[in-house]
């Protein structure tokens, strides 16, 4: 049973991960309650596997992950409402074709009919969207549309947030955005990232080597050991 | 039915409940395909043009629904005239353009929400036959939002084409398009899961 007054803990036990009989992940024991956690890595290390750890979308093929004290194998529902997840690309994550409706999507079923437009209409406020909700998501920019993303996940109020490279398709000016937008929730997150400079306040950073924590630290010494990695 | 999209408005149209416009429909192409003659296609047309007015629709909007229709319907028009004579090719085409015009119109005046749960409600009742209501409006959701991003992906790899000088390759063009596509299908399918 989750213990809803104890801090949001995510805890990975001896985890690995295996896919078409390639180890992707392995000897990870960790656990995650600091409110702003970085994950940097090179291409193909396993952080975008890692990050799919977090809230269920894979399983451990040995070891166990627990978010709040729910195992991500037999509570994977109750796991995927406690872990938003942001794509790196917005149009795979807008399901709906315009913006008040993909914001809905989540909703259906869990809230009272009624009370779903106020809350859309309250939440596209919030992330600086008010008036979008009748806009069509494809004729959006980059920017507006991964803002769309995020918010569609945050009307779900998780406790957790999980970001895989969400700036990655974004100019300067978006990212910022972005970032602003995530800066300002109150819930834990945990940003997989290859853009360093996002990282300078966050509490905490793992560096993943060839399926591995290498090294896990304050931003700083995190960063300067990933870059010892890559030369 | 998939060119236009939801076009906000408030009009009558607008207004009315996705299920008399679904039902309405349904209805409306029964009775056109039913009469064999030339005035029921011109009357569909004349009340569905009607409807854009009251919709408060522009012409533009109407004819963005039969465009990509128009090089399918003029093969049909020649292949009627030739088999069968002018009368029934003519009625033939007003039929499928009119029936084209109205599916547009519920399109344009309907939120994909609105229908998908209104189709939802309209296939419930196949749930003792194994029929999942909620996947199939889903299905068709996702059909409606991903037209675009399907057609951006194909001129995507157009211009990538072109720019190595593989203009006229149907084959070139149609392997990076199925791999994006599945790679995209995949992805979607994560997202989905990640949200539900």
């Amino acid at each position: 049973m989750p213990d809803d007054a104890a801090p949001p803990t995510i805890a990975i036990r001896h985890a690995a991960v295996e896919r078409s009989g390639r180890t992707v992940l392995s000897d990870l024991d960790v656990t995650l309650s600091e409110r702003r956690i970085g994950v940097i890595g090179a291409n193909g290390s396993g952080k975008s596997t890692f990050a799919r750890l977090l809230n269920g979308l894979i399983l451990p093929s040995a070891g166990a992950v627990s978010v709040d004290g729910l195992d991500t194998k037999r509570q994977a529902k109750e796991v995927r409402r406690r872990v938003g997840f942001l794509f790196q690309n917005p149009d795979n994550q807008i399901v709906y074709p315009t913006v008040g409706e993909d914001l809905a999507f989540g909703l259906k079923g869990r809230v009272p009919k009624a009370e779903i437009p106020p809350l859309v209409d309250a939440t596209l406020t919030r992330f600086g969207l008010a008036g979008f909700g009748d806009r069509l998501a494809h004729e959006l920019s980059g920017g507006e549309r991964q803002m769309v993303a995020l918010a569609g996940v945050m009307i779900m109020e998780p406790s957790w947030l999980v970001l895989d490279e969400p700036t990655t398709l974004l100019d300067l000016r978006n990212t910022r955005r972005v970032m602003a937008a995530v800066a300002a929730l109150p819930q834990n997150v945990v940003l997989v990232t290859h853009d360093l400079a996002l990282l300078d306040d966050f509490d905490r950073v793992l560096v993943v080597d060839e399926g591995r924590i290498v090294c896990d630290a304050a931003p700083a010494a995190a960063i300067a050991a990933y870059r010892r990695i890559v030369g | 039915m998939i060119a236009g999209l939801y076009r906000p408005g408030t009009s009558a149209v607008h207004r009315t409940r996705a299920s008399a416009k679904l039902v309405a429909l349904a209805v409306f192409g029964t009775v056109l395909l039913s009469l064999p003659s030339l005035w029921p296609g011109l009357i569909g047309i004349g009340l569905v043009g009607l409807g854009y007015v009251v919709a408060r629709l522009p012409a533009r909007s109407a004819f963005a629904q039969i465009r990509p229709a128009l090089f399918v319907l003029a093969i049909l028009f020649l292949a009627q005239l030739w088999l069968e004579g002018l009368a029934p090719a003519a009625i033939l085409v007003l039929r499928f353009a009119a029936l084209i015009l109205a599916a547009g119109l519920v399109t344009l005046t309907t939120r994909a929400a609105d229908m998908v749960a209104a189709i939802e409600r309209l296939l419930a009742p196949l749930s003792h036959l194994g029929i999942d209501a909620g996947k199939v409006s889903l299905a068709i959701s996702l059909a409606i939002r991903f037209i675009p991003a399907v057609a951006a992906v194909v001129e995507e790899v157009r211009e990538a084409q072109i720019a190595r000088g593989r203009s006229s390759s149907t084959l070139a063009l149609a392997v990076p398009v199925i791999v994006r596509l599945l790679k995209m299908a995949d992805a979607v399918a994560e997202a989905i899961d990640a949200r539900s």
